[in-house]
């Protein structure tokens, strides 16, 4: 039997496409990138605002870990025995914007500023359905000379 | 016109049991009523606020129902900044001689608990567990230390000099002193920050009287006078707090302008500045914004720490009443804390943590979500 997924925020991304990628908007008059999508544009206040489907690799521009259980709304395991410290960066997407995101490291040792990153899907908790949520999150690109 | 404060009050930070949010606003504005020799009734218009613990304009049920103009002010933790511009503006106006900003709070125990929606945000930024102010300090900090050389010495040693400046005051919540071998052991809460490199949400309040400046010699105080007073915003591309995404560019954080924006209507500049008290969220904020507000070029700050340049008695005295890091964080009440502070140095009546030299020319500054900031200079 498998488990039913559903994902965290449907406008977020594309998951469970075969290749998911985050949905962010970009603006026809500037070429500004943000995410998530916008209805208007933050930096020259166009609304001519398209959807564009972000890249998912990018090198991780800054970064921390979270070691205590945040209070609500967060939805992961929140109780002090199921807590597990989760990493938080921002990847910059080329050409594009820097994504605030959850990482799937949380050892000071395997991060660091530079390092290539590409985008994957989690599960962040199960709902009250039994549903497992998903969401985004960036992980180290397997390659450790990572230049791509 | 020139617009001074001829009274200052207080409540202590920390946690007091059985006193509200509101109380303590009352306590710090009959101090302050006091400290300028006025009666309530001689205050023609307040502006205040408080974040969690109710309506400031509540405070005239208690104070007096003088049917004096009061405007509640909502701004984040550029609260206090917001509510003494504000004052300052109705003196300068010609519309009113006589003001107070008030400011107090009563937080809950532990971290801010956010609602994504009040910042624009989808709960999802929430539930995938972004939403954290901490996270973002930890985060600039450590892209600055990065940039900039700056070492986990850095941020130590301005734990170790806030909790050893807040020894000498009787207002603040954490005054006993925290050895360098003690912060640099505690747990790391959000890395490279560590439990003792933090501040915590807490209590307190100040208030502020304030008057147009030729009326200073028939109300008899010494007047320390507001010489600027400037708030901004974010820019597009500045590195804020709750932001899922930002610029490739970055553009200068809303204390870069506000600074700018103050030092320029006070007509003098970073060197003419005798003691600063520095937004300090957490260590690294202390550090970055000593470079924000021009006092340093970006990676000097690990030297002068450890020359004791922001040490009382150093070239540049930084938070002097423990700042945020000593006193907690009551988010309506902080950034009035700053300028108590200041009116204290200048007026040289701060005990044990004086400055020495008699100092003439104060700053402060505070930084807050979504990316606001407050400066004022004060003189005397």
């Amino acid at each position: 039997m498998s488990v039913e997924r559903v994902p965290v925020d449907p406008t977020l991304f594309t998951w469970p496409d075969e290749a998911p990628r985050l949905l962010g908007s970009e603006c026809r008059d500037c070429g500004t990138i943000v995410f998530p999508a916008q209805t208007s544009c933050p930096a020259c206040c166009s609304d001519q605002i398209v959807q564009r489907r972000l890249g998912t690799r990018g090198r991780l521009w800054t970064w921390t870990i979270q070691s205590f259980p945040p209070k609500p709304p967060f939805a992961g395991p929140a109780t002090p025995e199921a807590f597990r410290p989760y990493g938080v960066g921002y990847v910059e997407l080329p050409g594009e914007t820097r994504v605030e995101t959850p990482l799937t490291v949380a050892d000071p040792e395997q991060l660091s500023i530079g390092m290539e990153m590409e985008l994957t899907f989690v599960p962040l908790n199960t709902d009250a359905e039994g549903r497992e949520v998903m969401t985004f999150a960036f992980r180290p690109v397997a390659s450790p000379c990572g230049e791509g | 016109m020139e617009v001074a404060i001829i009274g200052i009050g207080i409540h202590r930070f920390g946690r007091t049991e059985g006193v509200s949010g509101l109380e303590q606003g009352v306590h710090a504005a009959r101090e302050a009523l006091a400290d300028a020799g006025l009666q309530w009734r001689d205050i023609q218009c307040a502006f205040g606020g408080s974040t969690s613990a109710g309506n400031a304009d509540t405070m005239v049920n208690r104070l007096g129902l003088t049917g004096l103009s009061f405007i509640n002010v909502a701004n984040g933790c550029a609260t206090g900044g917001s509510a003494l511009a504000a004052a300052v503006a109705a003196i300068r106006s010609g519309e009113h001689d006589i003001a107070m900003a008030v400011g107090f709070d009563k937080h809950p125990r532990g971290a801010f608990e956010i609602n994504p929606a009040d910042w624009g945000l989808g709960q999802w930024y929430g539930e995938v567990g972004l939403a954290l102010t901490t996270q973002f300090f930890a985060m600039k900090i450590q892209k600055y230390m990065h940039d900039h050389g700056i070492t986990e010495d850095a941020l130590i040693r301005v734990a170790e000099k806030a909790f050893r400046n807040a020894e000498h005051n009787p207002h603040a919540w954490r005054r006993r002193p925290v050895s360098y071998e003690e912060i640099a052991g505690s747990p790391m809460v959000s890395h490279p920050l560590r439990k003792f490199m933090f501040c915590s949400p807490s209590e307190g309040a100040v208030a502020l009287v304030l008057c147009r400046g030729d009326l200073v010699r028939r109300l008899g105080r010494t007047p320390i006078y507001v010489k600027a007073v400037a708030m901004r915003t974010r820019h597009f591309g500045s590195f804020e707090v709750f932001s899922p995404c930002q610029a490739l560019t970055q553009a200068p954080s809303p204390s870069v302008t506000a600074s700018r924006a103050a030092f320029e209507a006070a007509g003098v500049g970073p060197e003419d500045i005798d003691i600063a008290q520095l937004q300090d969220t957490e260590s690294g904020a202390e550090i970055m914004h000593m470079a924000e507000n021009g006092f340093c070029a970006d990676g000097e700050q690990e030297r002068m720490l450890r020359d004791g340049e922001t040490e009382i008695g150093g070239r540049l005295p930084v938070n002097t009443d423990g700042g945020c890091l000593a006193n907690g964080e009551p988010i309506g009440a902080s950034g009035l804390r700053q300028i108590y502070e200041n009116v204290l140095q200048l007026r040289g009546m701060a005990g044990p943590r004086q400055v020495p030299g008699r100092p003439r020319v104060g700053y402060s500054h505070v930084y807050g979500a979504p990316g606001v900031s407050a400066v004022a200079i004060l003189q005397r």
